[in-house]
């Protein structure tokens, strides 16, 4: 019987144990759009730019992968991730954008300073796309692949270190 | 220099990290039948602001929180049911968009912890309240 009184001891010393393994492994903080592996979701938005087509969910099943780029120009990691996006497409990557909450002015400077590695733009004004896609903010990349269905979501700007994933997942995808 | 540097920071503009369009106009409008705005505004206390994850999005006043709260507003009055709106939702980012997560087998010890504790505290101290 005396044994039970160790049992506030066990649990303290097994609290102590969580929290510091949560403090060693921080959560990660990325939102991972829960939409990966279910088909892109019905859109049509028109464009955003009188430059550049408007984009479809019937573009995104049509027989290639293609690279879904959520974007905006007040976006200030996008300025980072902009390179790496046209380094993609000089790849052969067809990368499609989905400017969220954007005026065509505003894209055409951006593009403009930054380069442009869309060939469709399409315009979220109200973020309905973006939420259909289950993506939470700019910028975020989602590769489909040439059935229309989502197989992979990317959290943030892709930098470097991201395109071997990138790259793989592009060709799963084929 | 901190004078310098004190003036300077009066002059500090916000890092450009947000939309220049206007709020949605169902983002801050109410419906004009109050029964849908009721049903749409319990249904926004309980969906989670992607952005600043502490809020609802009736509280929010991040650009995507309000477009959030059109959409509620929209599918209401277009006679969606609540509940398939947050369906809808949780489809797209997971059960932590909702503030009330389903009792599931993975969530009970949510919903029970509180009541476990509760009894192992009274059963602790059974000795005390016998007196």
């Amino acid at each position: 019987m005396t044994r039970w009184r160790f049992i506030p001891l066990v649990v303290l010393l097994a609290f102590v144990a969580a929290v510091t393994w949560r403090l060693t492994h921080p959560p990660d903080t990325a939102i991972r759009s829960k939409m990966a592996g279910k088909p892109v979701p019905a859109f049509a938005l028109p464009a955003a730019l009188p430059t550049k087509p408007g984009l479809t969910s019937a573009d995104l099943a049509a027989g290639q992968p293609r690279l879904v780029n959520i974007f905006a120009s007040w976006c200030v990691p996008c300025i980072a991730e902009a390179p790496l996006l046209i380094a993609l497409r000089k790849d052969g990557v067809t990368i499609d954008g989905i400017a969220i909450r954007d005026r065509p002015e505003d894209i055409t400077t951006f593009l403009a300073r930054h380069g442009d590695p869309f060939d469709r733009l399409g315009a979220d004004r109200d973020s309905r796309v973006q939420m259909a896609f289950g993506s939470s903010g700019v910028p975020e990349s989602f590769v489909v692949d040439g059935r229309g269905v989502i197989r992979f979501h990317h959290y943030g700007p892709i930098m470097p270190a991201d395109l071997p994933t990138i790259r793989r997942a592009l060709e799963e995808a084929r | 220099m901190k004078l310098f540097i004190l003036i300077a920071l009066a002059f500090a503009t916000p890092a450009l990290a947000d939309s220049p369009l206007p709020p949605s106009p169902w983002a801050n409008r109410q419906l004009p039948d109050p029964r849908q705005e009721a049903r749409a505004r319990a249904l926004m206390e309980e969906l989670r602001c992607l952005v600043c994850q502490g809020q609802s999005i009736a509280d929010s006043d991040a650009d995507l929180a309000g477009d959030m709260r059109a959409l509620v507003r929209e599918r209401i009055a277009a006679g969606d049911d609540p509940r398939a709106i947050r369906a809808w939702l949780v489809e797209r980012y997971g059960d932590w968009v909702s503030f009330k997560p389903p009792v599931e087998p993975l969530t009970w010890p949510l919903w029970a912890a509180p009541i476990l504790l509760l009894a192992a505290g009274a059963w602790l101290i059974r000795g005390r309240l016998k007196r």
